[in-house]
């Protein structure tokens, strides 16, 4: 008997004998809920079999994929008998490539060819960055660019969380028997189920686009400061829009991507975005992942109309992300604000490398790596951009001086009509170049003869630039460099935004930025000093005036 | 001896006073918040109460000129030099011997020259430099709709709304002083409250 029957009975327990037309009236319902109970049993038995809503095609039914793969290259073949164009659409792409032509000014950039301030380069390193190229083999430069088989459609597509690429292997996941990483470390990193990740293959999620770049800078939100594993289920705090119990954004939900190719660019970044929310069927070029592809240009809503406009003449100048985003780092995990290469190479007593961590147990120093600075809930820093960035590239004449060598020069003006106040992490670092030559380096750093092992600077960079075909003179000192990251990720809720007099005070967020008047913070030097200076007087003359009446009226009366 | 009483504010002029008098202080606390000076109830709130006070008292002086228009009150603004120097040199030495004041109020004159020169200043000139970039400030969202954008800077604007709002606060210092200045310490006052000045016989 179901709880409801029961009830009913009680119901009628409770009445008997009192109003026997509601003991009529119970019976009634209680046949009728039978009814309805055996009616339910019915059509529950003419429901159709389960069905699996959020995909066509359930691959563990394919023959393709049962079976037991030997390695990543076989799963590839097996996924493109069908998929026949993917693999050459991954070609096409940055992800694959890892090389940009920016279409400006004839940059050659991509990870292939630049340097950064945090492991510098990928040069003579191929095994261990490429743990997160999405193909297997890249362990020198003589990759094959063109194999088919050797794209890792897994490692995007894997819907598991099993499927790991750990760095040293090229991109390769262990597979087979169990092996020991790296060798003498004692630490086993099990081999995958090639089969099982290749049949729950699905779509991209906030963990498979996490599992690279969540960890960029060799390690959890090393690199980038507004991306870290706290975004593969965010609280609301940390990104409103992929809020894990709330709107649930993948990355893909704004990097709308097709043919495998995902918009959005470092390289090129859409700094200014004039239009209104993007139409369905109204033709455009334009970037997917802006805030202005949903939102527009004018996204404040109020109901006080002059605040609603003023919002949004805000937005005229400033990216949304300036107040949309009032620090990075927000979710427990610190991002690298600092690395000093130039304090590498210390040992212990021992003679060995060691390293100094801070209270939560992230290093601080490390022998083969340096200084490093941390931070959370980190402030950014302001300035005006238009998406125009120059890189310094290998070759490219530097000075050594206390001005910081920009990695990335990041251009913008008040007045260049194209130009938006952006958040920025901006990096800083000190790293080994050659002052000789003149040019920044890339060591070889991971792996036998580099210098994390070795703790030798002249023949770790010998190495890397010998790799790259690039003149190294065997000198080698250090310079500061900075590097401009603009923050976009962890838009907070709209609670949580900067606050107008965060940046309309003295001590603003915005000091420094030129070409604006802020209520608040700007200044007229001379007035403000004439104007207190004569508000002053009046109040010292009528003061003296007036003590003068009380004085001799005083003295009239005593 | 105060013998005479002189009916010279009426009710809609004091109501004009004191209303100015609360907004004009209310703008000058919150528009030197505004403006970065100091931090009292904070930039957004006090941005909002600027503004409210800005349109009040712009509704306010568009009923006191529609007043003094047609009411022929306008004719007490009108500056002359008679009796300025007796004035300036009253405040100088007679106000300390208890010289008699060299004004004689009445109600066709209720203002001595000294304060028709002041008042119509802050009403001619301070007030129209601060209600019109007042405005523009107001309304700087729509400057490029408007077409203004190539003419006016925001910069100036505020040069100019905060040139005129320390004006009219040296004015409300001494204003507030010259108060005291009456035929006893409080009559002005009393006057601006029950609309009667008493005067020397």
């Amino acid at each position: 008997m179901t709880n409801e029957q029961g009830r009913h009975l009680e119901a009628i327990n409770q009445v008997k004998g009192k109003h026997m037309l509601r003991i009529r009236r119970s019976t009634i319902v209680l046949l009728l809920g039978w009814f309805a109970l055996i009616g339910a049993g019915i059509a529950h038995a003419s429901e159709a079999p389960p069905v699996k809503l959020n995909t066509t095609a359930d691959h563990s039914k394919f023959k393709e994929l049962q079976k037991q793969f030997k390695s990543g290259p076989e799963v590839t073949k097996a996924c493109l008998s069908c998929h026949t164009e993917a693999a050459r659409q991954v070609h096409r792409t940055k992800h694959w490539t890892w090389e940009f032509l920016n279409p400006d000014n004839q940059q050659r950039l991509g990870k292939k060819n630049v340097m950064n301030n945090f492991c510098i380069s990928i040069s003579q390193n191929y095994p261990f960055c490429t743990g997160c190229h999405v193909g297997y083999g890249w362990k020198d430069k003589n990759f094959d660019f063109t194999s088919e088989a050797n794209v890792d459609c897994l490692v995007c597509h894997d819907t598991t969380g099993t499927y790991k690429k750990p760095a040293g292997l090229a991109g390769n996941p262990v597979v087979g028997k169990p092996m020991e990483m790296p060798p003498g470390s004692g630490k086993i990193v099990n081999p995958v189920d090639l089969a099982r990740v290749a049949q729950k293959i699905g779509k991209t999620s906030r963990d498979t686009c996490g599992a690279c770049h969540f960890f960029g800078g060799g390690g959890d939100g090393v690199k980038h400061g507004d991306m870290d594993s706290s975004l593969a289920a965010p609280d609301p705090e940390v990104d409103i829009h992929m809020d894990a119990t709330g709107l649930d954004f993948t990355c893909s939900t704004c990097h709308k991507t097709s043919s495998h190719d995902v918009p959005g660019s470092r390289y090129k970044p859409t700094a200014t975005e004039k239009h209104s929310a993007y139409i369905r069927g109204k033709a455009d070029q334009g970037n997917p992942a802006t805030c202005q592809a949903c939102h527009g240009n004018t996204p404040h809503k109020t109901e006080i109309l002059l605040k609603q406009v003023r919002m949004n003449t805000h937005a005229e100048k400033m990216a949304c992300q300036t107040c949309h985003i009032p620090y990075f780092a927000r979710g427990g995990v610190p991002t690298k604000l600092s690395w000093d290469w130039s304090t590498a190479g210390k040992l212990d007593a021992n003679g060995k490398q060691f390293t100094i961590k801070d209270e939560h147990g992230h290093p601080t120093y490390a022998s083969h790596k340096g200084d490093f600075v941390l931070g959370e809930n980190v402030k950014p820093e302001y300035r005006w951009f238009n998406g125009d960035i120059k890189y310094t590239l290998l070759g490219d004449k530097v000075e050594k001086s206390d001005t910081p060598t920009p990695i990335n020069r990041i251009d913008g003006s008040p007045v260049d009509g194209r130009s938006m106040i952006w958040p920025m992490k901006i990096m800083r670092g000190v790293q080994p170049f050659d002052p000789v030559n003149k040019t920044l380096v890339m060591p070889h750093t991971a792996g036998p003869g580099g210098y994390w092992k070795e703790l030798k600077w002249e023949s770790a960079i010998a190495d890397g630039m010998q790799n790259m075909g690039a003149p190294f003179s065997g000198k080698v000192d250090f310079i500061k460099t900075e590097m401009y990251w603009p923050i976009t990720h962890m838009v907070a809720s709209k609670e949580k935004v900067v606050t107008c007099a965060e940046c309309h005070t003295v001590d603003s967020r915005l000091k420094g930025i030129d070409g604006i008047y802020m209520p608040g913070y700007s200044k007229f030097g001379w007035l403000e000093r004439v104007g207190w200076l004569i508000a002053l007087a009046a109040l010292i003359g009528v003061l003296i005036h007036g003590g003068a009446r009380i004085y001799l009226s005083l003295r009239k009366a005593g | 001896m105060a013998n005479t009483r002189i009916y010279v504010f009426n009710r809609f002029n004091r109501f004009w006073h004191w209303g100015q008098a609360l907004l004009v202080i209310t703008m000058l606390i919150t528009g030197f918040e505004v403006h970065g000076s100091y931090s009292l109830f904070g930039f957004e709130k006090a941005v909002g109460y600027h503004t409210i006070a800005a349109w009040s008292l712009i509704s306010l002086w568009a009923f006191a000129f529609f007043w003094l228009f047609t009411t022929g009150e306008w004719k007490q603004y009108i500056p002359t030099l008679e009796k300025v120097d007796a004035m300036i040199k009253y405040y100088i030495t007679g106000i300390f011997t208890k010289a008699p004041h060299p004004f004689r109020l009445t109600q066709l004159h209720k203002h001595n020259p000294l304060q028709r020169i002041a008042y119509l200043t802050i009403l001619s000139v301070v007030g129209p430099i601060i209600w019109s970039t007042g405005l523009l400030y107001i309304f700087h969202d729509y400057w490029t709709e408007w077409g203004l954008r190539a003419f006016v800077s925001l910069e100036w604007v505020a040069f100019f709304h905060t040139m005129a709002a320390f004006m009219m606060l040296a004015f409300v210092i001494v204003h507030v002083y010259l108060i005291t200045t009456g035929h006893t310490i409080g009559a002005h006052l009393k006057a601006m409250i029950t609309g009667w000045e008493e005067v020397d016989d």
